[in-house]
């Protein structure tokens, strides 16, 4: 059976049935993907070795100078805030709309208005260089801004 | 015999050699049992009380002691005191808190509090040989925070509900846009936003959020206001020629009106019971 095989095989493969055992067009093909590599790859090189800048939110706003030393915390400690902000945001959402609460006891004790732009954003004036600078290094777009204006006083006017 | 697959001594019969089986249970196992039932009785106890206990949520959310409440907001509107300036002004007022923009387009405006002639805000009750005075008149309308809101009704994602208080409520976080509500109300009281039209708005305020692209709108009866401990911002600028109270309380404002005057309603046969009432 083999020798027979065999025979066929070779008769195949003069008629060219075979003959693929080379790739067509090879160097167009290799130079093609090679090509393809570089450019896909080459934002990594281009960006080696630079580390993205940390982002530094800044706190240096008129209303947070204005408040002493001492008083200078958000309505949670600010590890809890960097962590869970938007989940908070959320809480306070539910509770102004649905539940008609708009009084929230922060951590210490003290009591906040619960609104997004006339509370946080009056000690958080700085957008671009609070909010927008974690947001932009983490690809964050939050849908808040849809509706809520980022300065209010200004947009008003 | 009748057909039965066995016949009734020998149903009996098998009655008997389960009870054979049944296990049997001594003094000892029975004690154990029921002791492990107990403890896991209590447990289960304690959580249930644990879980329904005020949490950390009700604690740290309060509505401000200042806050106004009634069992049943009402507004009443007397069209005998509301001149065309007070009008004006209490939709200049109610506009301006509120960021309603003037979009101009009747087709695409966004109304909250406006005006109709007679005829369109009391259809049916109109008729050729009216008091002049009355086919002159602009009346002041707005969102009637029904009692038997359709509105709530067709909502697909509860973006608009009824508060314990009867204030209509709209939620535009959750709003998807679909207006299934603008068709169910008889007062044509919500407007769509068809664009962005925070830039439309004449007189801004940096207190109350613009609304976006999508979202269905209308008056909320200032529960942003009443939660602060203040009066509805036109019934403010309105030279109390509108009245706003508990209609539960039969001594408040509004009960008081209309115990001395008659008062009508907005298309009281749709039978959606409006809760602003007018003297006309």
């Amino acid at each position: 059976m083999p020798e027979e095989k065999k025979k066929v095989i070779n008769s195949l493969k003069e008629t060219g049935f075979y003959k693929q055992d080379r790739m067509y067009d090879r160097g167009k093909v290799i130079a093609g993907i090679v090509v393809f590599i570089v450019v896909a790859a080459l934002p990594f090189f281009y960006n080696a070795g630079k580390a993205a800048k940390m982002p530094e939110p800044k706190l240096d706003t008129p209303m947070i100078q204005q408040l002493p030393e001492a008083e200078r915390v958000c309505v949670l400690p600010t590890d809890e805030m960097r962590e869970r902000h938007m989940v908070l945001l959320d809480e306070w959402r539910d509770q102004v709309v649905r539940e008609g609460k708009r009084e929230y006891t922060g951590f210490t004790g003290k009591k906040y208005t619960v609104s997004l732009q006339n509370t946080c954003l009056a000690c958080h004036s700085n957008y671009d260089e609070f909010c927008n600078e974690c947001h932009q290094y983490t690809v964050q777009t939050p849908v808040c801004w849809d509706c809520h204006i980022q300065k209010p006083k200004e947009w008003a006017g | 015999m009748l057909g039965l697959p066995y016949t009734k001594a020998e149903g009996m019969g098998r009655m008997k050699t389960v009870e054979e089986k049944t296990p049997t249970i001594d003094r000892r196992k029975f004690l154990k049992i029921t002791g492990l039932s107990t403890i896991a009785g209590l447990l289960g106890g304690w959580k249930c009380i644990e879980l329904l206990a005020p949490g950390e949520l009700e604690a740290t959310y309060l509505a401000k002691t200042e806050a106004l409440t009634a069992k049943r907001w009402a507004m009443v509107i007397d069209m005998k005191k509301l001149t065309d300036d007070v009008a004006a002004r209490c939709i200049e007022s109610c506009h301006h808190i509120h960021n309603v923009p003037d979009v101009g387009d009747p087709k695409r405006e966004i109304k909250w509090l406006w005006l109709e002639r007679f005829e369109n805000a009391f259809p049916g009750d109109e008729h050729e040989h009216m008091a002049e005075s009355l086919e002159e008149t602009r009346f002041l309308v707005l969102c009637n925070h029904c009692d038997n809101p359709p509105c709530v009704r067709v909502c697909p994602t509860k973006a608009t509900w009824q508060r314990e208080d009867g204030i209509i409520m709209m939620d535009q976080h959750r709003c998807i846009g679909c207006r299934y509500c603008m068709a169910a109300c008889p007062f044509g009281a919500r407007s769509f936003n068809w664009g962005d039209y925070r830039d439309l708005v004449k007189n801004k305020s940096p207190e109350y959020p613009p609304r976006t692209k999508g979202v269905v709108e209308k008056c909320n009866f200032c529960a942003d206001r009443l939660g602060k401990g203040e009066m509805p911002a036109c019934v403010e600028e309105s030279e109390g020629a509108m009245v706003f109270g508990d209609l539960m309380d039969s001594q408040s404002d509004v009960r008081k009106i209309m115990r001395e005057h008659y008062t009508i309603r907005r298309k009281p046969y749709m039978g959606t019971s409006p809760q602003v009432y007018y003297v006309i």
